[in-house]
């Protein structure tokens, strides 16, 4: 029997180790907010980017904000945990839309390009949620 | 969520899920089959970052082991385990726990380790108490122990709670009642005599099937 999810809840902040540089030589920023079905920033989340060979975890600040150095290329895949999700979500952060898959809703994916950074928000819940992974 | 038995997202009873559990159907895409787990964290554990009790907490001291096995119930080998938990007197050290318990300021409250060549890991700490959370009238959170595990695979990622064996308020716990009856037990803990170090600490064995 695997052993089941439970959620991160609201105090793990300074406990787990933490690392929102991706890669030392990043050459871009993403950041975003995480919001709640209410529209509301999620203060208390966990936000983990993936990509091959490099890994960050950044918890969410006051704002929901969270914030990585990494590549721009093609894309990194990111959990999210957080108090009320019994188990995190999986998505991915695109930062072409030539390489977005060809599923629906798949425009939550893409990244915007803000000047020298790249804007991902992730809705939990709501008319813009964005879309999650079966993994 | 491949044959793991998490719970549902969407649970009345825990009202945090009610604006945070995506309600759109998860997609499946093949290219996360193949997804390694990232590496993570192990220049940053140190040798003693398994002893949660070094500064002297109060409570009842106590040793929690296991194996980190996964779905073929192969040993994890050299994969980074977190954990993080409330005092003795069920506070967390953590700016927004407002429990009216008082914090210790001789325990952290939070270990790691890298399992060994079996998958093995242990950890020293002390029987962290149960605590109020305001979920719904007179709701008390079980003791506990939040575990995080990488393993080996994108699909093993592990966030999730270690209970105790015996504890009048697991059939009270929205949290732990999330996941199906059959499979709660996986997340409990058994008191084990051979991990229990004599005239010293009583010992908890747990195993994670990743």
């Amino acid at each position: 029997m695997r052993t089941p999810s439970q959620t991160i809840g609201p105090f793990f902040r300074g406990m787990l180790l933490e690392q929102p540089v991706v890669f030392e030589d990043g050459d871009v920023r993403v950041e975003g907010v995480v919001y709640d079905g209410a529209g509301n920033p999620v203060d208390d989340a966990l936000v983990e980017l993936t990509q091959p060979g490099g890994f960050g975890r950044c918890a969410t600040d006051a704002a929901g904000r969270f914030r990585f150095q990494t590549r721009a290329a093609p894309f990194a895949d990111v959990m999210v945990f957080a108090r009320g999700l019994l188990r995190h979500v999986v998505t991915r952060v695109y930062f072409s839309p030539d390489d977005l898959p060809s599923i629906a809703r798949s425009a939550t994916l893409l990244a915007r390009r803000e000047g020298d950074s790249y804007r991902f928000d992730i809705h939990l819940q709501g008319p813009d949620e964005t879309v999650f992974f079966d993994v | 969520m491949g044959n793991r038995p998490d719970p549902p997202l969407d649970v009345p009873e825990y009202t945090s899920t009610a604006l945070r559990a995506p309600r759109q159907p998860f997609v499946r895409l093949p290219s996360f089959d193949d997804a390694s787990a990232p590496v993570f964290g192990r220049d940053r554990v140190g040798e003693s970052d398994n002893d949660l009790t070094a500064g002297g907490p109060l409570g009842e001291r106590i040793v929690v082991s296991g194996r980190v096995v996964d779905s073929r119930g192969r040993p994890v080998r050299n994969t980074l385990v977190e954990v993080w938990q409330a005092n003795a007197a069920g506070r967390y050290a953590h700016s927004s726990d407002n429990h009216d318990a008082p914090l210790d300021a001789n325990f952290s409250g939070f270990g790691r380790c890298i399992t060994d060549d079996e998958g093995a890991y242990r950890f020293v700490t002390i029987k962290p108490g149960a605590y109020p959370w305001q979920n719904h009238r007179n709701a008390w959170r079980p003791a506990h122990i939040h575990f995080s595990l990488f393993g080996t695979t994108l699909s093993e990622r592990l966030v999730t709670q270690m209970y105790f064996p015996g504890d009048p308020l697991h059939r009270h716990d929205p949290i732990l009642n999330a996941v199906r009856s059959g499979a709660r037990d996986a997340l409990v803990a058994s008191f084990d005599l051979d991990t229990t170090v004599p005239e010293w600490a009583l010992g908890y064995r747990w195993d994670i099937h990743l």
